[in-house]
This record gives structure tokens, C-alpha cells and sequence, in this order.
């Protein structure tokens, strides 16, 4: 709970759910840049669904899949995801079963793809794929290090916009952590109006008091 | 207490805590060790029969032609406190295992394999599966566990680092994946099992030892054609898929030598890597 607090009371001053959905698009982008690759697309993981969700895709793939999901233990997302071992597969279309399987999950048949699971501490977050690298460069393990590499980049935001995404979920009800988050974000707002410095005074004065009764 | 009441020497099944001088003899080892270990006398001729490998995994397909045989399938789950270890009907939920079955097949054609499925039934509680998995094939007694996963939880790791010293002392080899990811994940890093990770050379029997741990060795897992659900085959790369190579040539010793313990099996291993001692 005093995580989900202290995520609150920072959540208070922090619009989250814009940036959530803004980062999710620059992983994406940024990872498809990377690997000059035809597409990437990012599933993340729902705890209490206990189901991965498509999230955002750059590149070649049908932005009407995002918001859909999949288990999170079966098929390469989910394996990647549960064991935390990336795996590079090329050839899909040689498999029909495998590549029908891709097409459902990123809307097109690639020729390879790389997945890693985005890790953060002890939580599995997601997986991020990468899809159909140039075919006119080799593959290599180096490679393989720099999307985990990237991945791990990508995981600390992901986690640190995920507690401000629960925090916001928090300040939507009645209890305790909305209370505090109001308070911590009529506090900010006090301090960018010049002419109210006086009542921002007053009330951290207050609140001091506050913290020293408790 | 009549004197012949008490016994000279603790009977043989009891663990030796001390080494009384009497009982140099008792300890001889079996294997005449050569001059130089070489790969021939590792295993050479061997073909890994009589050596119970497990894989831990997705599940196997069975019938595929890369896999053959499977000897017994069986699926974990948990149910509340209890662990349920049922047939495995499903064969493979992913691809993965049949992909080291095949791989352990390939190198270790007569060793019988046996599929330990542990994924599959979601995310939350995978880790708790796991351990029920891994206890479960200690207590099978298999010669070789591959083990191509590894779980971040930390709660989990202080009892996966109990049960693979367990496997070690009952003589389990445990083969795990090495993580390439800068998280803390187990068991590949205990020192207990043998961890793994790739190189990109073609040799299947190429395999190198890593002298800055703790990744111990290093194996194919680069661009190989594996087994793949369906009876069909993929393209594929991982430190996934380097772990299978080093449990089948740990199965082709076992074969040969099947009474060396994991400390020595861990030994010959070095001795015939290809940076050490042992040519292709």
C-alpha cells in the first residue's frame, strides 16, 4: 500500500496515461529503427487477467489488433515471457501452424522475428517483438545483446509509467492515496500561480504539523 | 552394550563426514582417469543409451520425426497447496520443448527423453510450477534435467538454489540457460547446475569454456534448424538452444562414465571444451 501511495502522491502532479500510450509508440518506433526491421509491436503483460495484450505496433501490422489478447503462457510471446529467455526465429513462413499463429498476433505472415521479454527487477512486463530485419545483413548474437540491451531501457520507463498508470487508477476512488494525490497536486498547482505563494505556505506549514501529530 | 554390539565402521549407505584412515580404500575411485582426458575417452562410441534425459519445458510433441521416442509426458499444475502431475495429452503449447527434445535426440541418439511440461497455464504461477517441475524430476532421479528457462522471482530463488544442490548431491545434472539480460534471474547462475550460453559457430560438438563466469560454457545457438511443432522445423536462435547441446553431450558422457559425480562430469566438460583440451 505505501508504494501505491507514494506512486499516488506522484501521480498527483504526472499525467500519466498520455505518456503511457506515448512511450508504448517510441519503443515501438524506436526499436523498428534500431533493427531497420519492417515492423515492431509490444505486448504487455495484465496480471490480473493473467492475458498478454497488444499494445502498439510500427510498421507494417493493423493497428486494429491493438487492445487484443492472447494467453500469456502459450504460443512465442508467452513462452518468451514466462522463461525471460529471448528467441530469434526466421523461416516462419515455413511453418503453416507457426506462421498463422504470427499473422493473429501482428496482423501480416513475417519472415523472422526476435523476441525478448521486457524485464524490470523481479516483473515480466511484456514482450517486444521485432519483425523482419534486412535480409541483406547477417544476423548476429551482438544483436541479440543489443535488443535485450534496448530492452531493458524500455522496461525501466514501462515500470516507472505503470506505477504512475496504477496511482491514476488510485485517485479515480475515495480512498486514502486520491486524498493524498489531490492534496499533492493543489500543492504543485499553488506553486506555479505566483500571487498564491501565501497559501501554499500556510498549507505546508499545516501539513508539517500534520506529519509531526502522526 | 556388548562391544560386538557396537559397529567398527558406519554402515556403508551412511554419508561419509570424515575420512578415517582405514577407510582410504573404501573411497577408491572407479574411473581410471587418463593421462589426458580427451574427447574419444569422454565419449567416444557412445550413443547415450541407458541416460534419462528431462525437458523441461513447453511440453514435446510426440511422434516428430526429429524427437522419436518419447519415454513419458507429463504435465504439472497446481491446484491450492497441491501439485498435480497428470499424463501430458497436449504435447507441446509453444514449439520450444520439441525444439530441445530434437536437439538432445540429435546429439544423443538412443538416450530416452522425457517431457516435463511446465508452461502453459499462464503467467501467474508459472514460478510455483516450476519448482513443483523441477522437484518432481529430482525425485524421478533423471540423469540430465534441460532446464531452457529461468524465473526472476525472488522469492523462489532461495528454494530453486535448495533444489538444485539437492539434484547435485542425488547426481541430477542440471543444465540451465544463461541470462543475457542485466536482471537477476535463476537457477542458470547457481553454482550447482551447469549454465550455458551461445556461440555462432556450426559444430554442434563445439563447445567452449567461459573462464570470467558466471556463464560456465558456451555452445551452438546461433541459426540452427531445430524441431517445431506441426512435425516441421524453424530457423531459430537463443542461449535456449545452446542449453539442449551441452545436456546431450552430458548425456553421451553419462553413458560412457556413468558413474561420475557432478563435480566430476563438470570437470571432464572442461577438459575437452574446445578452448581447453578438446579438438572437434
Amino acid at each position: 500500500m505505501s508504494e501505491d501511495l507514494h506512486a499516488a502522491v506522484a501521480a498527483g502532479v504526472f499525467g500519466a496515461e498520455e505518456n503511457h500510450r506515448a512511450l508504448l509508440q517510441s519503443v515501438v518506433e524506436v526499436a523498428r529503427a534500431l533493427f531497420r526491421a519492417k515492423a515492431s509491436s509490444i505486448f504487455l503483460l495484465d496480471e490480473q487477467a493473467d492475458e498478454l495484450v497488444f499494445e502498439a505496433v510500427a510498421g507494417e501490422g493493423a493497428d486494429e489488433l491493438i487492445g487484443k489478447r492472447f494467453p500469456s503462457s502459450t504460443g512465442i510471446a508467452g513462452w518468451v515471457l514466462v522463461t525471460r529467455q529471448p528467441l530469434v526465429i526466421e523461416d516462419v513462413a515455413a511453418d503453416a501452424r507457426f506462421g498463422r499463429e504470427a499473422a493473429e498476433s501482428t496482423g501480416y505472415v513475417p519472415k523472422g522475428l526476435m523476441a525478448v521479454p521486457l524485464l524490470h527487477d523481479e516483473r515480466a512486463l511484456g514482450v517486444l517483438e521485432v519483425l523482419d530485419r534486412p535480409t541483406d545483413t547477417r544476423f548476429t548474437l551482438k544483436e541479440m545483446d543489443l535488443l535485450s540491451a534496448f530492452a531493458n531501457q524500455a522496461a525501466i520507463s514501462l515500470d516507472l509509467l505503470q506505477r504512475a498508470r496504477r496511482a491514476h487508477a488510485a485517485l479515480a476512488d475515495d480512498g486514502d492515496a486520491a486524498l493524498l494525490a489531490r492534496v499533492a497536486a493543489k500543492l504543485e498547482q499553488r506553486g506555479e500561480d505566483d500571487d498564491d505563494t501565501g497559501s501554499r505556505d500556510a498549507a505546508l506549514q499545516l501539513l508539517r504539523a500534520l506529519e509531526q501529530l502522526l | 552394550m556388548s562391544e560386538d554390539a557396537v559397529p567398527q565402521e558406519p554402515p556403508e549407505e551412511l554419508p561419509a563426514w570424515s575420512l578415517p584412515a582405514d577407510a582410504v580404500e573404501r573411497i577408491r575411485l572407479e574411473t581410471a582417469w587418463p593421462e589426458r582426458v580427451t574427447r574419444d575417452w569422454a565419449w567416444g562410441g557412445s550413443t547415450g543409451a541407458g541416460i534419462r534425459v528431462c525437458i523441461l519445458d513447453s511440453g514435446v510433441e510426440p511422434g516428430h520425426p526429429d524427437v522419436g521416442p518419447v519415454d513419458n509426458a507429463v504435465a504439472i499444475s497446481i491446484a491450492g497447496d497441491e501439485v498435480n502431475v497428470e499424463v501430458d495429452t497436449e504435447g507441446d503449447l509453444c514449439g520450444h520443448g520439441t525444439a530441445c527434445a530434437g536437439i538432445v535426440r540429435s546429439l544423443a541418439p538412443e538416450c530416452e527423453i522425457h517431457s516435463v511440461r511446465v508452461l502453459g497455464a499462464g503467467y501467474t504461477g508459472s514460478g510455483g510450477i516450476l519448482l513443483a517441475g523441477l522437484r518432481w524430476a529430482i525425485d524421478q532421479g533423471y540423469d540430465v534435467v534441460n532446464m531452457s528457462l529461468s524465473t526472476t522471482k525472488q522469492k523462489f530463488a532461495s528454494m530453486l538454489h535448495e533444489l538444485a544442490d539437492d539434484a547435485y548431491f542425488r547426481r541430477t545434472i542440471l543444465v540451465a540457460s544463461a541470462h543475457n539480460m542485466p536482471v537477476e534471474s535463476y537457477p542458470w547462475k547457481f553454482s550447482s547446475v551447469i549454465s550455458v550460453g551461445s556461440h555462432e559457430l556450426d559444430d554442434p560438438l563445439t563447445f567452449f569454456y567461459n573462464p570470467s563466469p558466471p556463464v560456465e560454457f558456451f555452445a551452438r545457438g546461433y541459426e540452427l534448424d531445430v524441431a517445431w511443432v506441426g512435425g516441421g522445423r524453424l530457423r531459430c536462435t537463443g542461449n535456449s538452444f545452446a542449453t539442449p547441446h551441452i545436456a546431450g553431450i552430458v548425456a553421451l558422457i553419462l553413458a560412457k562414465h556413468p558413474e561420475l559425480t557432478p563435480f566430476q562430469l563438470k570437470s571432464v566438460l572442461h577438459l575437452t571444451a574446445t578452448n581447453v583440451g578438446g579438438e572437434s
